[in-house]
């Protein structure tokens, strides 16, 4: 009886041990990346501070890691159980000096149109106009951007759909210690002035825009290529060895600089045997690069450009990725502008290289 | 005159939400040079070839920008990489799988496409698995990395 008892015991122990561990582990496992490995940032915005864990409620954290923040790189975690984003949350949790406060519905009513002269004088030169947030996202120590860390998005429907009015309240009346978000009195703001803030951030809940890509009822046109297709391709009249000179000259004519010439197969066959037969130019503009690293540290992974030119039975063709694809994929908004400047000048060197 | 854009009738994603498994990234504790070795060593164990190195930040140091350690390491299983494309000329853009490992701060942090997005542009379930069990192993190579001190 006795052994059975301790048993029992030692497995309700190592079962407790295991969740207590869960939490952080699964941090380490899927937040870490973004939130640092102590939670004090990286792409994403620091967790660890007191100023901010102490002043929301468990239910912001764990909506906020169920929705994520669409547009804003921060995915949703749809495939973790109830468990798990209480486990995180809980760990998250461990970093603060108080204990949670009680999640607060309370309506805050306010002036829409007073809140959003306010927001242009006093909030848009960080948190972006119409609180679409600040250029990049969270913390760097890598590359020069414009603040230590860069204001969230206040548009953005995960953000809307975790806070509370009084928490979104709260923070603008004590802002946050140790970042740029300063307490409303600093700057001269009234009780009443925040609460038309308030009021205002709330309002972008009817002003947001679903990028095309996510409103429902969207559908992939087959005869028409989207930016949902994976690549761009085109057929050559000429010859491969042409083709590529071709495409050398659209480079160099689109401001580009070819960084380098290879087969697709080099560093996977021994030197002299690649596949003749598949050429990869790759090129850049640095300037280009280093603003695309500012906003998305993770888009390095498709750049230098490329572009690649086969033969395959007789026939030639040149292709490249598609970049309208990858401002989805890295869940960007921001990233859409540069994905589409890429579309165009891929779009550009491929036709100038056929035609 | 020849100019015709193909149309390319797959679809990379059925799925169009932001989820979290597009992209697999990691934190390593390790600073850029040991974490890059342990990269570069846990590839190797799991049975795939390094075809290259791209040092981004060298390029861009170069032109007078400032940043602070970038690389793309390009990883590839030779066989499984010649029979894909041969068999689907389009995913050709996308090979060889790179993996991007940038310094911030003193560690080291890993991103690269999830494979099971390639899967999704091709029909053969037997070659869907191909990209499955490149998923598999690039995660194990990823914890490699992140448990790594
Ligand atoms: C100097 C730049 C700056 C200004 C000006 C500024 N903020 Fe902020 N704000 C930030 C930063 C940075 C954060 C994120 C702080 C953190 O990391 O916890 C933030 C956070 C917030 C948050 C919480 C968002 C979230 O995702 O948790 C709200 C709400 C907010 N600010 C509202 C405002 C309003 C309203 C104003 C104008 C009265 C304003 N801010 C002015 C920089 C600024
Ligand atoms: C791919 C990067 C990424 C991952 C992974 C990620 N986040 Fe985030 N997270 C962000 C970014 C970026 C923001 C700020 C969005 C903005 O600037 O508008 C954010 C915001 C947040 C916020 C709101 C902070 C605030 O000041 O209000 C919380 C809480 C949060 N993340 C928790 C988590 C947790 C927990 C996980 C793991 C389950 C996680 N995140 C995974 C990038 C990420």
């Amino acid at each position: 009886m006795v052994r059975l008892f301790l048993v029992i015991g030692f497995l309700l122990l190592t079962a407790t041990a295991r969740a207590a561990v869960d939490g952080e582990e699964l941090f380490a496992r899927h937040c870490s990346a973004c939130h640092g490995s102590n939670g004090n940032g990286g792409v994403g915005v620091p967790l660890a501070l007191p100023s901010f864990i102490n002043s929301v409620d468990d239910e912001y954290l764990s909506k906020t890691i169920r929705i994520g923040r669409p547009g804003r790189i921060m995915p949703g975690f749809v495939e973790l159980d109830d468990a798990q984003v209480t486990a995180i949350t809980a760990y998250l949790r461990s970093w603060a000096t108080k204990p949670a406060p009680a999640r607060d519905n309370t309506v805050v009513k306010g002036d829409v149109k007073h809140g959003q002269v306010l927001f242009s004088s006093h909030c848009a030169q960080c948190h972006g106009e119409k609180g679409k947030g600040g250029k990049g996202t969270g913390v760097t120590f890598s590359r020069k951007r414009d603040l230590p860390i860069i204001a969230p998005a206040l548009n953005n429907p995960g953000f809307l759909a975790a806070a509370t009015d009084s928490m979104i309240r709260n923070t603008v009346l004590h802002g946050r210690e140790g970042t740029p978000m300063n307490a409303a009195s600093k700057a001269g703001l009234s009780k009443k002035d925040v609460n038309d803030l308030v009021a205002y951030v709330r309002s972008f809940a009817d002003a947001y825009q679903k990028p095309a890509y996510q409103q429902s009822g969207h559908q992939q046109q087959i005869s028409q290529p989207t930016e949902e297709d994976a690549v761009i391709v085109m057929e050559s009249p000429y010859s491969l060895a042409e083709t590529v000179e071709n495409v050398k000259l659209a480079i160099t004519n689109q401001n580009f600089t070819l960084v380098r010439t290879d087969f697709l197969d080099h560093g996977l066959v021994t030197e002299g045997k690649e596949n003749k037969n598949q050429v990869v130019l790759h090129f850049c503009n640095f300037r280009f690069l280093f603003d695309a690293l500012v906003i998305d540290p993770r888009v390095g992974m498709f750049l230098p450009c490329r572009v690649t030119v086969v033969e395959s039975a007789g026939k030639v063709s040149v292709m490249a990725i598609n970049p309208l694809r990858l401002s989805k994929l890295f869940n960007n908004d921001e990233l859409d502008e540069a994905c589409k400047h890429m579309h165009e000048i891929y779009t550009a060197i491929l036709e100038d290289a056929v035609l | 005159m020849m100019k015709r854009l193909l149309i390319c009738t797959f679809v990379m994603l059925q799925t169009i939400s932001a989820q979290a498994d597009e992209l697999i990234m990691v934190r390593s504790q390790q600073k850029f040079p040991e974490a890059m070795l342990t990269l570069q060593t846990s590839v190797k164990e799991h049975g795939y070839t390094v075809t290259r190195v791209q040092r981004i930040d060298v390029g861009l140091t170069g032109m007078g920008y400032h940043t602070d350690k970038y690389r793309v390491v390009f990883v590839a299983k030779p066989d499984e990489m010649h029979y894909l494309i041969k068999k689907y000329p389009l995913l050709i853009p996308y090979m060889p799988p790179k993996v991007s490992i940038f310094a911030e701060n003193g560690e080291s942090v890993l991103v690269t496409a999830n494979p099971a997005l390639f899967a999704k542009m091709i029909n053969d379930e037997h070659d869907k698995a191909i990209f499955h069990r490149w998923q598999n192993d690039i995660q194990e190579v990823f914890d490699d990395v992140r448990k790594a001190d």
